[in-house]
């Protein structure tokens, strides 16, 4: 365990980030150019997320509020990369294993919300009172929508015994019958309850509801801010994207299998944003706190009652 | 080498503010912003300014309601790189949406001064140019270059989509070639502007400068 080892994964784990990044950014593109398709619209290029992220960096001009206003961007962006350090991208693969070992689900739950927690220190600090709004609502959803995604991650631990995500993906190989989707579908159908949460589609976009309060928690960031919390958008969504992936359907044993999955999981998220509205905030808080906690706490039961014995 | 121009004047006095709100406002000068100094990264970003024009979803009048079509299936602003932010500090295009009366053109001003970067300002119709409709009005602005710099005049009133169509590529075409630069403009002859806003603007209870 030398240096030249750590430095060739550090390498290789750069490799994954870059990656991602690409493709999180051409996912974002590819579902605004569907659903501009669904209503008529021909929609951006491709390459659009990549025009806007280096023109916020060539902006001339900022202005900075304090140093935790610099700081909130860069807690998002460490929660987005800390995210993807710990997951494993594709199993049995010796470069895109990231660093993954032993508890790191347990890691990568806390950076899932340590992004969060950071964007609301700096968008407090910015001083702005939609800011602080959106703020308030972002941190009281996420409360909410992390029961039900604990739950069902504590079934799962349960269920395969592990707190690693390698062993997890590898208890899912040998065929789609022995995906968590189908050996446990009470956590699964919990973890993506909460999915939707995450990914602050309707119904849950009142955190940044770009009607009614302009934009929410980034209302002051612009600039060189917004170009990180843009990438972070991306790497974030990506890392997201691929834990659900590793925990609930079976993991990806090369990189087609990577995009066609996380592809699917995030249309979850899409169709069901493209037919609600939004919700109110206590609304939406108060349906995480009902049935899809129930359904967590059932996925616990039926994992110790009919597959541990 | 990037140079800051510190050369422009002393600061600015923020005599609208009241003494306790004196400390809570900056009363630093702008600075003009500098061209990067290689010739190939400016061309380069300009071209990537030109496809990447982010409106500040503000409608001061009432050319906005050519705004919300342009979004829309018929004419797809979008695939120009052209969408609608809400908030100044994103937003790199301020659109006058025809006339200005003097009450929005304290709300104009504000906002365009939290706008960052290179801003472009376009105006619609024939409102800013000349006053238009409203040209012997006792509350209307006649020639709206005196208070904010303009990019791009588009005429007519109001345009059609197609011609705000037509209008943003052309602007994109000015700020591929460089010659939009109506914040340096204002930054060099922010006197005179301020002078001429203060002389319509009587209740100015706000700096001098809205950083």
């Amino acid at each position: 365990m030398d240096i030249g080892y750590w430095a060739l994964k550090v390498a290789y784990f750069l490799l994954t980030l870059g990656i991602v990044t690409v493709y999180g950014l051409l996912l974002g593109a590819t579902i605004a150019r569907t659903m501009a398709k669904v209503q008529g619209r021909i929609g951006i290029p491709y390459w659009q997320p990549f025009l806007d992220i280096i023109k916020n960096l060539g902006k001339r001009t900022a202005v900075s509020h304090g140093v935790m206003f610099y700081l909130g961007p860069v807690f998002r962006i460490a929660g987005g990369i800390g995210t993807l350090a710990f997951v494993p991208v594709i199993y049995g693969s010796e470069m895109f294993n990231n660093f993954t070992m032993a508890g790191d689900l347990i890691l990568a739950i806390y950076f899932v919300f340590f992004g969060q927690l950071g964007m609301a220190l700096g968008a407090g600090e910015s001083g702005h009172p939609y800011s602080a709004i959106g703020v308030a609502r972002g941190l009281g959803q996420m409360t909410a929508y992390e029961v039900p995604f604990a739950l069902a991650i504590i079934a799962i631990v349960f269920q395969y015994g592990t707190l690693n995500i390698n062993e997890i993906v590898a208890a899912q190989q040998g065929g789609i019958q022995n995906w968590t989707l189908f050996t446990n579908p009470l956590a699964v159908v919990a973890a993506m309850l909460a999915f939707l949460g995450m990914t602050m589609y309707p119904p849950f976009d009142v955190v940044t509801a770009p009607n009614e309060i302009p934009i929410g928690p980034p209302t002051e960031y612009h600039s060189s801010f917004l170009a990180f919390m843009a990438t972070n958008r991306a790497v974030f969504a990506g890392a997201k994207l691929i834990l659900f992936m590793d925990l609930f359907f079976g993991g990806a044993t090369n990189w087609v299998e990577v995009v066609i999955k996380t592809w699917a999981i995030y249309m979850v998220a899409v169709f069901v944003g493209a037919a609600f509205p939004r919700f109110r905030v206590d609304q939406s808080i108060r349906f995480f706190l009902r049935i899809p906690t129930l359904i967590g706490l059932a996925a616990i039961a039926f994992v110790q009652i009919f597959l541990v014995s | 080498m990037l140079t800051k121009d510190k050369s422009l004047g002393p600061t600015l006095p923020n005599e609208g503010l009241s003494p306790e709100e004196q400390d809570l406002f900056s009363n630093a000068r702008p600075e003009l912003y500098q061209p990067y100094p290689s010739e190939v990264v400016e061309k380069f970003i300009n071209w990537v300014r030109a496809n990447s024009l982010w409106l500040l979803a503000f409608g001061t009048g009432c050319g906005a309601i050519e705004l919300n079509p342009l979004m829309t299936a018929r004419y797809d602003a979008y695939r120009f790189g052209f969408q609608p932010r809400p908030t100044p500090r994103q937003a790199s295009v301020f659109m006058i949406g025809g006339y200005a009366s003097v009450k929005t053109l304290k709300r104009i001003i504000r906002s365009y001064e939290q706008m960052q970067g290179p801003k472009f300002v376009v105006a619609l119709g024939i409102c800013p140019v000349n006053g238009g409709m409203y040209w012997d009005s006792y509350n209307t602005i006649n020639q709206f270059d005196l208070y904010i710099p303009v990019d791009l005049y588009i005429t007519g009133c109001m345009p059609r989509p197609e011609v705000l169509l037509a209008g943003v590529l052309e602007l994109k075409k000015k700020i591929k070639e460089g010659r939009a630069d109506g914040h340096n403009r204002y930054i060099q002859n922010l006197d005179w502007y301020k002078a001429n806003q203060k002389r319509i603007i009587k209740n100015w209870n706000m700096p001098d400068y809205n950083w």
